[in-house]
């Protein structure tokens, strides 16, 4: 093994060593992970995805803080039972405006890509105020908490960060944004606008404990929305690939 | 020159900042004994969720970031920062470049960097990212910290008065190098601040796949970097220095440090098998993963190879013992690894407790287990103590912890690959068999028997806490002494 003896100049070289790391450390990611953002087929083009709605946005940076992605996934692998289980399996546009990914790696609790539509608001108030009131075996905290107030006031501000790193919002959508949360949160508020900015959006109060828009109501809008933009009766698995 | 001591030896004048590496030993052990019990106690949380408490800030999702980041960047990153500064001056016959203004700096920039991070994780700021949960204020700080350590290393490599850089540097080198690509590659973001948002809260510029991909490039390569390359430059000095033998092979350290690296690397997507990452990248992945168990094992052959002629130690020195029982472990995970990125194996495994079990039985078994063994030998020679309080105690220190890690992972095992199956078992009528929540509720004994391995853990980790007082204090316990005494501490 001559080629061993060659060694001795790198490890008498602190420099030489540090370059030669270096550039065998970046050799992988370069080519794995790289060519994720310049590959058209990576994200499938498919018909429905949309950016998040304000409330729905507020919604994910709350299931982000209280760190969901720890026991539940947001990603339903492409088996029998877990398209049995869950519904389709999910695609890699179903999440192209999720910053971050909330991919999640175990499941604690059950996956989440498609909870939305699946339970009712009252359900979904009920559970997170005491999850075991309606799952009986369910080992999930409480977030009774979620109950108080949401602070809105932060919305254009996200929303303009969230465009900038790559979320397709328009002028009409951060204009109206304040509006629009308030307004999917509400029984009585016009949501015609709202709607055709932000198709099957989960709208009305969930929350009845307080008039005014609560966390909880913020979370519910998400949760209510996850894994339904997209029309699997009419998808075609052939034309998106 | 007031915080640096003199070497042991007479001929070797070079004065050592030990002062700091003090400072970080101490810290090492208060973080391990901490990052324990947070673990130990979401652990409990998972058996009986009645002790969430009903408080926002210790609920499990905001105290397993906690947790996590206690163990591996207080705990494991306090043992990295003692013992690299402390290897790099001894290999080096070098005094720590920067002295103990910049080894102070790092000290109290890390430690501070890690308090108020966990504080943002109970607060409610996190990320949002596995292992990555600080904001970018905290990047940003951690940034600095890195950068300051980086310069010290390699400072004292440059100054060196041998004219070969130790093995053991070359893996902390590599650690420390990798980690900080990683941490800039993983934790690019846009503060909403710029648009008068709140201050402490950002936006990834990735989303969805390439979040994703991006993510675990960091994620499985802490484990590579941070919590592997790293302590197998632990392995590298103080094995065959308690051992008082030499390296087994040479030219294994070689092959295997740059086959390591560089598949290293690779490994990630094997976080992501079955999933909405593209096939090639999955497919890539798991090749790579599966490779990587050679040079794993080539790093394990080295360190217990260095026994050879030497392995009645295991019998005199629980010192020893910890630290080849840490280098089973690693070959024990370094084969699960490669075993659960196989995709069929991960269609299992994935998403389970198995995953869980597979990281504790190498961030117990190997991770803690050296870095115990390298405290255990550092605190004598630091403090200038002829040997440890008690071997006895560490014994019983390694006996409790061990059988605390087999519960872990015994019980992990179990529920793992039990509920893995339960999620796909289908019933004669060709139904699904389980609910979700019937798949929950069989978790629960294994979930105490978890926890229960967890009280056992940091039960060991508070005596370790105790020896160090006594030993620190330079008290001696009166116990009947092992065969051979721990003479080889005190020559340092």
């Amino acid at each position: 093994m001559s080629i061993l003896k060659h060694h001795a100049k790198i490890e008498t070289n602190v420099l030489l060593l540090m370059v030669g790391i270096l550039l065998t450390v970046i050799i992988g990611g370069l080519v794995e992970v790289l060519p994720l953002f310049t590959i058209q087929s990576t994200i499938e083009k498919v018909d429905g995805i949309r950016p998040y709605s304000p409330l729905e946005q507020e919604g994910r940076d709350i299931y982000v803080r209280e760190g969901c992605y720890l026991c539940h996934s947001q990603m339903i692998r492409p088996f029998r039972d877990e398209v049995e289980r869950y519904g389709h399996y999910s695609l890699a546009a179903e999440s192209m405006y999720d910053h971050p990914f909330q991919w999640g790696s175990k499941r604690t609790g059950p996956d989440l890509a498609r909870v939305g539509g699946k339970y009712t608001n009252d359900w979904h108030v009920r559970h997170l105020t005491n999850p075991r009131s309606v799952v009986p075996e369910s080992i999930m905290p409480n977030y009774a908490f979620l109950h108080r107030p949401l602070d809105t006031s932060d919305i254009v501000a996200k929303m303009k960060t969230l465009r900038v790193v790559g979320v397709p919002y328009t002028e009409d959508d951060i204009a109206n944004a304040k509006a629009d949360l308030v307004a999917q949160a509400s029984d009585s508020a016009n949501t015609d606008a709202l709607l055709q900015r932000y198709p099957k959006a989960s709208l009305g109060k969930k929350d009845k404990t307080s008039t005014s828009v609560t966390e909880m109501d913020a979370l519910i809008a998400y949760l209510q929305v996850l894994g339904t933009m997209v029309d699997f009766s009419t998808m075609k698995p052939d034309a998106i690939r | 020159m007031t915080q640096a001591t003199t070497a042991h030896s007479a001929k070797d004048a070079t004065p050592y900042f030990d002062n700091v590496i003090q400072k970080f030993v101490l810290a090492a052990t208060f973080w391990g004994v901490v990052g324990f019990l947070a673990g130990d106690f979401i652990a409990w949380q998972l058996a009986f969720p009645v002790v969430n408490l009903n408080l926002e800030w210790i609920q499990f999702g905001r105290l397993r970031p906690v947790h996590t980041s206690a163990v591996i960047f207080a705990f494991g990153g306090n043992v990295l920062l003692a013992t690299s500064l402390f290897v790099v001056q001894r290999t080096g016959r070098a005094s720590l470049w920067g002295g103990a203004v910049l080894g102070n700096f790092i000290f109290w920039s890390y430690n501070l960097f890690i308090v108020a991070a966990a504080l943002s994780y109970v607060l409610g700021m996190s990320q949002g990212k596995e292992y990555a949960e600080p904001e970018w204020w905290l990047d940003l700080w951690l940034t600095v910290t890195w950068v300051a350590y980086l310069v010290a290393f390699v400072g004292t490599l440059y100054k060196r008065k041998e004219p070969h850089i130790y093995v053991a540097n070359w893996f902390f080198l590599a650690m420390i190098i990798t980690i900080a690509m990683l941490h800039l590659g993983n934790n690019l973001a846009v503060p909403t601040i710029i648009f008068g948002g709140p201050w402490w809260k950002s936006y990834q510029i990735y989303a969805g796949v390439q979040d994703a991909m991006t993510q675990w490039w960091y994620g499985h390569n802490a484990v590579g970097f941070f919590l592997t390359a790293g302590f197998l430059g632990i392995m590298y000095y103080f094995v065959p220095k308690r051992a008082e033998r030499p390296v087994y092979s040479y030219r294994l350290s070689i092959v295997h440090f740059w086959a390591l690296i560089f598949l290293y690397i690779w490994a990630g997507p094997h976080h992501l098998h079955y999933t909405a990452l593209p096939d090639w990248t999955q497919t890539l992945g798991m090749t790579f993963s599966v490779m990587l168990w050679m040079p794993s094992w080539g790093g394990m052959i080295n360190g217990l190879m260095t026994l050879s002629g030497a392995w009645e130690k295991l019998r005199t020195d629980p010192v020893i013992r910890f630290l080849v029982t840490s280098v089973a472990f690693y070959g024990m995970s370094t084969f699960e690894g490669p075993m659960m990125s196989i995709k069929a194996v991960n269609s299992l495994s994935h998403y389970t407790d198995w995953g869980i079990g597979h990281v504790h039985s190498g961030a117990l078994g190997w991770v803690a287990f050296v870095s115990f063994g390298a405290l255990y030998y550092l605190v004598p020679v630091l403090w200038k103590r002829k040997s440890l309080y008690s071997m006895r105690l560490v014994s019983y220190h390694f006996w409790i912890a061990t059988i605390g890690i087999v519960l872990y992972i015994t019980s992990m095992w179990i529920s793992g690959i039990m509920q893995g199956l339960m999620w796909r078992a289908y019933d004669n009528l060709g139904f699904l068999q389980y609910s979700f929540v019937e798949t929950v509720a069989a978790m629960h004994p294994y979930y105490i028997i978890r926890a229960t391995g967890g009280v056992l853990f940091v039960a060991g980790s508070l005596i370790m806490a105790y020896n160090f007082i006594r030993t620190i204090k330079g008290d001696v316990r009166d116990e009947l002494p092992y065969e051979a005494p721990a003479a080889a501490t005190a020559r340092g």
